[in-house]
């Protein structure tokens, strides 16, 4: 472009703009690859990747929409902090506030909820995709052991995420699920070959009682909050590093 | 190797990110208006005196849920998606096929396909009924037919006495390992003995799930075997 104004031109000359863009914007191949290796964003790209890799019909763009919904969770899941107390008494107060009188408040947890769901949805077709393609073949096959890890954590994620509201879906979607791990063989109250008490086993641990109460929703809330995601995004490094190493699959 | 043929490559920037961005953009604008259409469920608030009837589990769960129907907690709920989750992480270890990789094949892949495939189905036809098809009680109701309709009392379930029980799983694990490597003698000799053995004990324990559910509704059977610590 031309008729560039001189303030323009000033500002582009000045050592503040120069400071933070560190290249031109021109489309040129050298700007093109500068583009993603001056990035610490983009630089999760390789510069080139071959053509096959842009097809969706061979990669279904799972992966990569899965990682989006990650960050949606984790924009909408701050919100939601801000209006959210982990108590028995304060939790489904606070969603009735979301409901009524938190400007936006129902779409904030609606968004929260649905993109939770579609999340495992596309993890699964994720690990279709990437099975029926074979991807999870040498020399990638440790990267598929952190995608299965992946999944059990959006797993653990939803199930902790689902008791918050501390409704009767969610107090009774726990029950069930808690007393399955109640018996666990050995280590739960009710497994087969039980060792231990109601008020020792795994399923005291997980609740930080023998009733799901008030410590069984801060133990969720800080599971859900902190430690999943934490983890979740440990492991996604790891993830992502490795495809970037390996590169996207394709036939020998 | 993926990183040594530079033919037929193209520059991440713009197209790619481009690509991305547009995912994006759209990803947000159908999770807004999902998110405005429809709301997500808030019941009364929590009342451990009082239960839901049904409880359903979450829809990705509703399936282990399911299965309590034909097995006992510490089966449905523990043992299965542990041994799930397990098979799942040593696939790439089991599967000694260098064949069919970057590509959609069958053709190259019949064996790990097909058993792949039959497990992901199953996965998903027990989170059909589950959540479709359960009612009060977990009784099963068609879509059309109204929960108000009280369903009558579980049919008279009945175990064959233990001996029975355990000829009965011996015989199928026993064939179920033997019968497969005299058929079709080049899987065996693909995997080897210990790698055989390892993939035919989680297909077996896999195809014992539906086998133990036709077992239940054409038979009446309860459990396969019973024993004064465990249940089958």
């Amino acid at each position: 472009m031309e008729n560039k104004s001189a303030l323009w031109r000033w500002i582009k000359g000045s050592r503040v703009y120069k400071s933070i863009f560190r290249h031109g914007y021109e489309d040129t191949k050298k700007n093109r690859i500068l583009q993603i290796r001056s990035n610490v964003f983009l630089h999760i790209h390789p510069v080139k990747i071959p053509d096959h890799a842009y097809r969706i019909r061979f990669t279904w763009c799972m992966g990569g929409i899965t990682f989006f919904l990650f960050l949606v969770e984790v924009m909408t899941g701050a919100f939601l902090m801000f209006y959210y107390t982990p108590t028995p008494e304060q939790a489904y107060r606070d969603m009735l506030y979301l409901r009524y009188d938190v400007p936006f408040g129902m779409i904030l947890r609606n968004m929260h909820r649905w993109a939770a769901h579609l999340m495992i949805f596309t993890i699964i077709l994720h690990m279709l995709r990437v099975f029926l393609t074979g991807s999870y073949k040498p020399p990638r096959e440790f990267n598929w052991v952190i995608g299965v890890t992946l999944l059990v954590i959006t797993l653990l994620l939803s199930f902790t995420g689902y008791l918050l509201p501390w409704d009767q879906l969610s107090y009774w979607a726990i029950t069930v699920a808690t007393n399955m791990i109640g018996a666990m063989p050995f280590i739960g109250h009710e497994g087969p070959l039980s060792l231990l008490d109601r008020y020792h086993d795994i399923r005291f641990l997980i609740l930080g009682g023998s009733e799901i109460g008030s410590n069984a929703l801060l133990r969720f809330y800080v599971m859900h909050i902190i430690v999943l995601p934490v983890t979740g995004m440990i492991f996604m490094a790891v993830h992502f590093w490795r495809v970037r190493k390996d590169g996207i699959s394709r036939p020998l | 190797m993926a990183y040594q043929d530079h033919s037929k490559k193209r520059y991440t920037w713009p197209d790619l990110v481009v690509i991305e961005f547009l995912t994006a953009v759209a990803l947000t604008i159908i999770l807004l208006v999902w998110a405005l259409l429809v709301n997500a469920p808030l019941l009364e608030v929590a009342n451990p005196g009082m239960s839901e009837n049904p409880s359903k589990a979450p829809w990705y769960f509703v399936g282990l849920q399911e299965l309590l129907v034909y097995f006992d907690p510490w089966i449905a709920g523990v043992m299965i998606p542990f041994i799930i989750i397990v098979s799942l992480v040593m696939i790439p270890y089991l599967d000694n096929n260098p064949r069919g990789i970057g590509h959609y094949t069958y053709s190259q892949r019949r064996f790990a396909v097909t058993h792949f495939i039959i497990g992901f189905s199953m996965w998903w036809i027990l989170i059909g009924i589950g959540y479709f098809l359960r009612g009060p009680n977990w009784q099963f109701y068609w879509p059309w037919e109204s929960w108000g309709a009280v369903k009558g009392v579980e049919e008279h379930l009945w175990s064959p006495p233990p001996w029975a029980g355990v000829t009965g799983l011996i015989a199928y694990l026993t064939l179920g390992m033997i019968l497969p490597a005299i058929i079709q003698r080049g899987l065996y000799r693909r995997f080897g003995t210990f790698r055989y053995i390892i993939v035919m004990s989680i297909l077996l324990m896999m195809y014992l799930v539906p086998i133990k559910i036709l077992l239940r509704l054409l038979f009446h059977i309860r459990y396969i075997l019973v024993t004064r610590w465990f249940n089958i």
